[in-house]
């Protein structure tokens, strides 16, 4: 899938760039005093969640539609890890992620065989498999979810169950996580996979072993999705099974949508929308979904660069 | 009607004369109902719960001339316990709501359980179905109205089995819930003298149950037990019917069944299903009293056991604040188990240490068709099943609030 | 007599059952491999596109009396209309780009139309009586098989045979592959192409819409009736290869005997066993069981 994003050349674009990262810094150090806390470490999740399955999407090509599956079962593994083992939570949010990364291996080895529309199918269907497994296994709880897992004590001392520091704990994780996405889109191995994703044929006729660079991508998005849903079920202290069911996969691939595929601060604005869309509507009941399905459609046909996008457009940089 | 205003004037008058004004906090008791608005048990909770909330706050005052300002917000959890506990977070931390009620699906009624707890406010539960709530995972904020899963194995299970359905085959929905009723409905008849003569795990949720069906026509059981609830429930009962099994002497027991859900199946295809309810519009004069003005204020609807409970807890609730001087979760929660019930609703009652609320239970068999007189008359009362006798034995019970 | 523990009856009912669930999988793939066959559009919206035909089946009963027959061919002719319009108006000006546009915009539409009647109908379901000619049940000897699933194998089995025969045999289904081949030259022999390419996604949808009414009387009529189904559907497509018409009926109805045999020897995977398929087709033949590496 073709970015829509300009692309830099040599080392100009970068300045620019960390204003706009201070800046968002600074609005995330700063807005609890204003808005509630518990909300915006949801938008932190779904935005690493959102960056993640773009660096797959936007930087890679590769459209997948089962993301879910990452951030669901990296979920189940830190609330397990934190309330059966009683693990300190920053070893539930590492455990959280080998296990999602571990996942996206196994996964990524199947669907890397085909491409396009059938990757996505693919995808698609195992995380279905995913969800039904969750369903029924024991230790997921099912329907219940994993409910009361405790938010722990950050290496040991510094009590998680303060809003407060749960929100520093959780930008920490946001900002490394963000810096690291970034220095794999602009490291060797991001050239690349821009490369594979603009010709798949040209890369490999250069020399470029392509399934394996795509299989490498496949897991660091799984991985970092999975960081993405472990902090989460330790900020709501629960693991359930609307993470890992499809209409998840669906959302994220919205908030890429409309944040701008392929920039850097796309998914993470798309995802402040969307999530702030649902939280204000939620009264609204099903319009949520009709209202989704209406800036989907709005998004492909008229607005494919998504906010993000247009605005890196009109300022001829990339964001 | 007049009656039970009387007797709510008369019990509240007790604790309103001379009483100073309860402390509420903000000065307003905000009760937030929580359910669901747009998805499965829309109709058997949703909008018609705020609406008995309402009436519920309503009724209270007029008739008790109570000081107290109420305010009622509604929510849709989407059956989801993220989205459920998202909103009660926010709606302790920030919103000043002091009760949460209604809350069906036990996942999502679990979430907030704790989470009352953990913020020291009160859930009400009316929805839910899982006798955990009351069991394991209770705690001194949370109460649980109207129904749970050992009642409804115990209702439907002992009474069917003693009016002669003594061999079972059941469907059982392949998730926590189904697998809990299965288990509880099996012991019962089992105690009881019955047999498990087979049963089939269905994956949740289907939508063709005919090769299930097919299995349980073939075990030739008196009595098929359909371990699940919503759509499958649903499904099951009108594919049954399209299969003749009915027809084919064998009868079909709903452990978990509404009246909105006989309603949308239509007494064709729902007739002598069996099923227990602790509310039903049509018992008595009350009853149907109070299930008219609903209907009126919920668009023709008739009220679920659900809503009835929601009204009923709000009353107590407000009782409760009344007499504890004010309305801090826990110690309205320590009141309301003080305090005996007496509501038109559900009769006589009490709230048990262990935040289990009991009345009387009653087992029904739906009509024919011929034998209806209209719109949701659809029950027909086969036994009435006592409040010690209808839900689980504190002796019986695993929660830690229980001196044993 | 047993076979493998299970009485000869209950095994031949519940493959009877299989067949039955089997005829939907095919219907519903075969109008989605049409689409993506001949116009390499992925309609996610197929699943959404079934529920219209079963409501517009009820809303046509319950308003304006019509019955099942009518509803046969009324259903498919609406719900195919407004697949025209959607082509017509949306997915056009997709052609040019990606095909994964064309999915999201699908999707898009798929969330629309099923939250637009969630609004409207809650998901409790609507009940749609089964045609009175088919009401009651055959005693096959090995089982009651209700007369109306015996039909609905039957029709199944006649369209999508009718309508591979027209696809890969007549002149018309010719001109179609070919414009799928080479666009512009075949519109250079004087056939207008965009039309055809219209009319096709219109009469895929409408095959949805179809497969909506006959499955009515068996599934309540709900909103996310669609939703449940779409994904195995999808799986059964990139099983058969996608773009095989053959390949898509022959994998509808096998897979639904199979998963009406997973039912009887283990209930609880029959929901995850169509996946697992997949991913084994997947891992020996990745470009599915008819299909052709495109």
């Amino acid at each position: 899938m073709k970015s829509n994003a300009a692309s830099p050349t040599a080392a100009q674009s970068q300045a620019h760039v960390w204003v706009v990262f201070a800046l968002m810094v600074a609005v995330l150090a700063l807005a609890p005093i204003w808005v509630y806390p518990i909300f915006l470490m949801k938008v932190m999740c779904f935005a690493l969640f959102a960056c993640a399955f773009n660096l797959l999407l936007g930087f890679g090509g590769l459209l997948s539609f089962g993301h879910a599956m990452f951030l669901g079962s990296a979920g189940y593994a830190a609330a397990h890890a934190s309330k059966i083992w009683g693990w300190n939570p920053e070893w539930c949010v590492l455990f959280g992620t080998l296990c999602s990364a571990l996942l996206s291996l196994v996964v990524g080895a199947l669907a890397i065989r085909r491409q396009g529309i059938y990757f996505a199918m693919i995808t698609l269907a195992l995380s279905q498999m995913v969800f039904f497994f969750c369903l029924q296994i024991p230790f997921t709880g099912g329907e219940d979810g994993i409910q009361a897992v405790p938010r722990g004590k950050l290496m040991g001392w510094v009590d998680l169950d303060d809003n407060q520091n749960m929100y520093v704990f959780v930008l920490a994780i946001f900002l490394a996580c963000f810096l690291f996405i970034w220095r794999v889109v602009h490291s060797p191995f991001g050239q690349i996979l821009k490369a594979i994703r603009e010709h798949q044929d040209r890369a490999t006729s250069l020399g470029y072993d392509t399934d394996t660079f795509k299989l490498i991508a496949f897991v660091i998005s799984g991985a970092l999705a999975g960081t993405a849903g472990a902090t989460k079920s330790l900020v709501f202290q629960l693991a359930s099974l609307t993470d890992v069911h499809w209409t998840m996969s669906g959302e994220v691939v919205l908030m890429t949508l409309v944040g701008g595929m392929g920039t850097l601060f796309g998914p993470v604005v798309g995802a402040a929308v969307i999530v702030t869309m649902q939280n204000y509507l939620a009264h609204l009941g099903a319009w949520v979904t009709v209202a989704q399905g209406v800036i989907f459609v709005l998004c492909v046909l008229a607005f494919r660069r998504g906010l993000v996008g247009e605005i890196a457009h009109k300022l001829k940089k990339s964001l | 009607m007049k009656r039970n205003i009387l007797t709510i004037a008369a019990l509240a008058a007790c604790t309103a004369f001379g009483a100073a004004q309860a402390q509420v906090s903000d000065g307003i008791v905000k009760i937030g109902v929580l359910n669901d608005m747009s998805g499965l048990y829309s109709d058997i909770t949703g909008q018609g719960s705020v609406t008995a909330a309402k009436m519920a706050a309503e009724d209270y005052i007029k008739a008790s001339k109570s000081a107290l300002k109420v305010e009622v917000v509604g929510a849709d959890h989407q059956n989801k316990p993220d989205v459920g506990s998202n909103i009660a977070r926010q709606w302790f931390d920030t919103d000043k709501v002091d009760m949460i009620a209604d809350v069906p699906t036990s996942s999502v009624g679990l979430a907030i359980a704790q989470i009352a707890k953990d913020k020291g406010k009160l859930h009400i539960n009316s929805g839910s179905a899982t006798a955990d709530l009351t069991g394991k995972s209770c705690n001194a904020n949370t109460i649980h109205w109207v129904y749970d899963t050992w009642m409804l194995a115990n209702g439907t299970g002992k009474a069917i089995v003693k009016s002669g359905g003594n061999t079972w085959f059941f469907l059982t929905a392949d998730y926590a819930f189904g697998h809990a009723l299965e288990r509880d409905t099996e012991a019962v008849v089992v105690k009881n003298g019955g047999k498990v003569v087979g049963k089939v795990r269905t994956p949740f949720p289907t939508q063709d149950f005919s090769s299930f069906l097919l299995q349980a026509q073939a075990s030739k059981a008196k009595i098929i037990g359909l371990a699940n609830a919503g759509g499958d429930t649903t499904n099951s009962i009108k594919q049954a019917f399209e299969f003749g099994i009915t027809k084919g002497g064998q009868n079909l027991a709903g452990l978990l069944v509404f009246l909105p859900d006989v309603h949308s199946l239509s007494l064709e295809k729902a007739q002598g299903l069996m099923l227990t309810e602790t509310f039903y519009w049509d018992l008595n004069d009350q009853t149907r009293a109070w299930s008219k003005r609903f209907a009126a204020a919920n668009g023709g609807k008739y009220p679920s056991m659900v809503q009835a409970g929601v009204y009923s807890s709000v009353l107590h609730y407000l009782k409760a604040i009344d007499a504890a001087q004010t309305d801090d979760g826990t110690k309205v929660a320590a009141k309301m188990k003080e305090l005996p019930t007496d509501d038109p609703l559900f009769g006589k009652g009490t709230v048990r240490a262990d935040g289990r609320k009991v009345h009387p239970a009653y087992l029904f068999e739906v009509k024919k068709p011929a034998e209806s007189k209209g719109p949701y008359d659809y029950y027909k009362l086969v036994a009435t099943i006592p409040a010690n006798e209808a839900f689980r034995p504190l002796s019986e019970s695993d929660c830690p609030l229980v001196k044993k | 007599m047993d076979i493998f523990g299970i009485p000869l009856q209950a095994f031949m009912g519940q493959l009877l059952i299989g067949l039955i669930n089997g005829s939907f999988y095919a219907l519903l793939s075969l109008g989605l491999a049409v689409i993506f066959g001949l116009l390499n559009i992925i309609n996610f919206t197929h699943g959404a596109q079934y529920m219209l035909g079963a409501f517009v089946a009820y809303l046509s009963l319950t308003h304006l009396g019509v019955n099942y027959w009518a509803a046969l061919v009324l259903c498919p002719l609406v719900v195919g209309a407004t697949g025209v319009v959607i082509e017509r108006l949306m997915l056009k000006h997709l052609y040019k780009l990606d095909h994964l546009y064309g999915l999201l915009l699908t999707f898009g539409l798929a969330l629309v139309i099923q939250g637009l009647f969630r609004n409207e109908f809650g998901s409790s379901g609507m009940p749609y009586p089964v045609p009175e000619v088919f009401q009651g049940v055959f005693n096959t000897g090995f089982m009651f098989l209700p007369k109306y699933r015996a039909w609905v194998i039957v029709a199944s089995l006649v369209i999508c045979l009718s309508t591979w025969y027209v696809i890969e045999r007549t002149k018309l289904g010719a001109y179609l592959r070919a414009a799928t081949e080479n666009p512009s030259l075949v519109q250079a022999f004087g056939i207008n192409v965009p039309r055809m390419i219209t009319l096709t996604y219109g009469f895929g949808v409408g095959l949805a819409a179809l497969a909506g009414v006959m499955a009515a009387p068996i599934y309540q009529v709900n909103p996310t009736m669609g939703a449940d189904i779409i994904i195995v559907v999808f799986a059964v497509v990139v099983i058969g290869g996608m773009g095989s018409i053959m390949g898509s009926i022959v994998t509808g109805f096998g897979l639904g005997l199979i998963e009406g045999l997973t039912k009887v020897f283990y209930p609880e995977a029959s929901a995850t066993v169509i996946f697992v398929i997949m991913t084994v087709v997947l891992l020996i033949k990745p470009a599915g069981l008819f299909g052709t590496q495109k």
